[in-house]
């Protein structure tokens, strides 16, 4: 066989693989996403109230501990769960109450959703409820948005911040 | 698995000889897969450090950064970005027929387990700095694949605060992260080469440098395909916004589609299922081992060929533990032995025309020793006839020598073409055992035992000790590298070879009285 059919040969082997390696490097373009749609994105993790108030420890209490752990109050670890909704033009697109986090129960609950929904103006409430002994939610708040194909809406939530932060 | 491993094993030979009609043998690419990907690997770390000069890391300009390098630098930092991204799809690609092609080819199991399981964190660091390496783009594609990564990571009840939420506005990324990145984009793979450092400590003379015309070739197709398709970003990132369509990379980014819609359960268990059974897969089923090699100290003489020649690193020479007036001794460590025979094949003791005292090799198979060798060619060529009788030695890994036998031709099967003494040519020629001699094996370059055709090669070229002695008839041996699916091709040989030896006068017939003397000549002469 003629060393111009094998240099010929390893050109179009080269070029093939070549071609391989670029076309797939970028394409075919894959759609993550329904077009025309926008995206409300829903995170947060936030601690919400302990199982049981903490008390304060009795001097008997007190003294049975080691002297570098004394301390006037004891607190249980264990957090409750917390309710979180949202409500998108009336209808609630999401309710889930949120088991807190560790294996003592003890760490922040968290949240992370996300929907994909109509362009346009939408009114949206978020409800949160992180406290014990009550059916009201601690949190409310109200936010109106435009939005357009594409945008992604984030929905936060910061206790200190005074609650859900839309952005 | 056997089916799976024929299936493959077919796929493979039908690539190898279609790409054998225009490479030869040496410039295979499917013959230099593991070279390959290490050549990528230098081509990437080139690239990546002359990219890494012009590259920023904050959040607006990293983005910015790479397009500077990509439109207006275009001619360096545009090629050498389009080079990092090409050559590292390519080390993918190499990487993943390399692991086929091992699995085809039964290279994985028995004392090869060691490398295979130890390529398993190499083909995840691969992946981890291809993957890190698209988040520092920071354009649309970077997004999503910061997204999707850290949700899936965030599946794992074991983040106190969901990473992606790094991701949930353009005021929750901080320039800190991209440093992060650099530093991970560069450490994983320098971790990775200390991994395939620990990968090929098991073999001996791994081939770690394509050759010459292969390594050319290689960089000119990643070069003009850099030139003509230069790697783009898809427009800066914007955590505002739904990255909704991208080009992903199909060789790093395959399995993200899946990671983002199927449920965290299943795609976490079905990664740790598939690691699993990339490490357990050498014993699924395991090798049946043939007895190692063994060392018969009174016929070792510390002369280091079977050393040289092993191709596992199977054997050291150690100090002379017997009295004999040697310096060295040869010591067969089990464990990395994979009983092909080679060490045989190169011990100077191991000759046929051993016959004034008992044939016992230096070092031997045990259950396939040059002694049991030298009375299966005898009893093999009583059933020749004619004046082109040939005798084929074969090995378990190329060519069936079943139903190659026929009144001219018989054959003797070895574990590997390496376990042949070239004294053993000699010796079928000079006795007038047969009037010719035809070696075959595993196609050139793809020897099973890695160095069986090649030191073969270079033994009957008189390169490599032990030679073919000068006096031997070239005319009337014949090789063929063909592999096992090079069936056709030995018929062929076979036909033509017959038809010469008929030829050729009778006078031509290597008959040598003093063959035995001069044989044992060269015994002693080492």
């Amino acid at each position: 066989m003629g060393k111009a059919f094998q240099y010929s040969g390893q050109v179009i082997v080269y070029a093939a693989i070549a071609a391989f390696i670029g076309y797939f490097a970028s394409r075919p373009i894959y759609h993550q996403f329904p077009e025309g749609h926008a995206q409300i994105k829903l995170s947060f993790a936030h601690g919400a109230a302990r199982a049981k108030e903490c008390r304060r420890l009795t001097s008997q209490e007190i003294a049975k501990l080691p002297p570098n752990e004394r301390r006037p109050n004891t607190c249980e670890r264990a957090r409750i769960a917390m309710h979180v909704q949202l409500d998108l033009d009336g209808k609630i697109i999401y309710d889930a109450r949120l088991e807190p986090t560790g294996l003592a129960g003890d760490g922040p609950a968290r949240a992370y959703q996300k929907f994909a929904v109509m362009p346009g103006p939408h009114k949206l409430i978020a409800r949160l409820r992180d406290s014990r002994d009550t059916n009201e939610f601690d949190y409310e708040t109200h936010h109106e948005v435009v939005l357009e194909p594409g945008q992604n809406l984030a929905v936060d939530f910061k206790s200190d911040a005074g609650g859900f932060i839309f952005r | 698995m056997e089916i799976i491993r024929a299936s493959l094993r077919s796929l493979f030979d039908r690539a190898e000889r279609g790409l054998g009609l225009f490479f030869p043998p040496h410039w295979n690419p499917m013959l230099n897969l593991g070279a390959l990907g290490f050549y990528f690997y230098w081509i990437i770390t080139v690239s990546g450090i002359y990219v890494y000069i012009f590259f920023d890391t904050g959040v607006t300009q990293a983005y910015s950064s790479v397009e500077y390098m990509t439109h207006d630098q275009w001619y360096a930092a545009g090629v050498m970005r389009s080079l990092h991204r090409y050559a590292s799809d390519g080390l993918i690609l190499v990487m993943l027929l390399h692991i086929a092609r091992e699995f085809a080819l039964d290279r994985y199991r028995g004392v090869r387990w060691f490398s295979w399981v130890t390529g398993v964190p190499v083909l995840v660091m691969v992946y981890a700095a291809g993957i890190t390496g698209y988040w520092l783009v920071w354009d649309r594609l970077a997004q999503y694949v910061a997204i999707v990564s850290t949700e899936w990571l965030d599946r794992l009840p074991i983040f106190g605060e969901p990473i992606a939420r790094n991701f949930l506005s353009p005021a929750s990324l901080e320039s800190r992260f991209f440093t992060l990145m650099v530093f991970m984009h560069i450490a994983v793979p320098l971790i990775a080469l200390i991994m395939l450092w620990v990968h090929l400590r098991r073999v001996s003379k791994p081939r770690i440098n394509p050759p010459r015309g292969l390594a050319i070739g290689a960089l000119a197709s990643m070069l003009v395909l850099s030139l003509v398709h230069p790697a783009l970003s898809q427009g800066p990132a914007d955590l505002a916004r739904v990255p909704g369509a991208v080009g992903l990379d199909w060789f790093y980014l395959p399995l993200y589609p899946l990671l983002e819609t199927w449920p965290g359960p299943v795609t976490w268990g079905g990664a740790a299922t598939l690691m699993l059974m990339f490490c357990v897969i050498p014993w699924l089923p395991p090798l049946r081992k043939p007895p190692v090699a063994k060392v018969d100290l009174a016929n070792c003489n510390g002369c280091m060929r079977c050393f040289n020649d092993c191709p596992y690193n199977a054997i050291s020479m150690h100090m002379r533990s017997d009295g004999l007036p040697f310096e060295r001794e040869a010591v067969v460590d089990p464990s990395f032995c994979v009983s092909c025979g080679i060490c045989a094949g190169a011990c100077p003791t191991a000759t046929p025309f051993r016959r004034a005292s008992e044939l016992v090799s230096g070092i031997d198979l045990p259950d396939m020793t040059v002694a049991q060798l030298r009375e299966e060619v005898e009893l093999a060529q009583t059933k020749l006839k004619g004046n082109a009788r040939i005798l084929v030695f074969g090995c378990d890994h190329g060519v069936s020598l079943k139903g190659s036998e026929n009144g001219t031709v018989c054959s003797v099967a070895l574990r590997c073409i390496g376990q042949l003494p070239p004294s053993f040519i000699d010796y079928v020629l000079s006795k007038r055992l047969a009037d010719g001699v035809v070696l075959t094996g595993c196609a050139e370059n793809s020897c099973h035992a890695r160095y069986g055709t090649q030191w073969t090669d270079a033994r009957l070229a008189r390169e490599r000790d032990p030679m073919l002695r000068a006096r031997v008839p070239r005319e009337r041996i014949r090789v063929l590298w063909a592999g096992r699916s090079g069936r056709g091709q030995l018929d062929a040989l076979l036909t033509r070879f017959a038809n010469d030896l008929a030829a050729m006068p009778a006078d031509a017939s290597p008959v040598h009285k003093s063959a035995e003397r001069e044989a044992s000549k060269e015994l002693i002469d080492g």
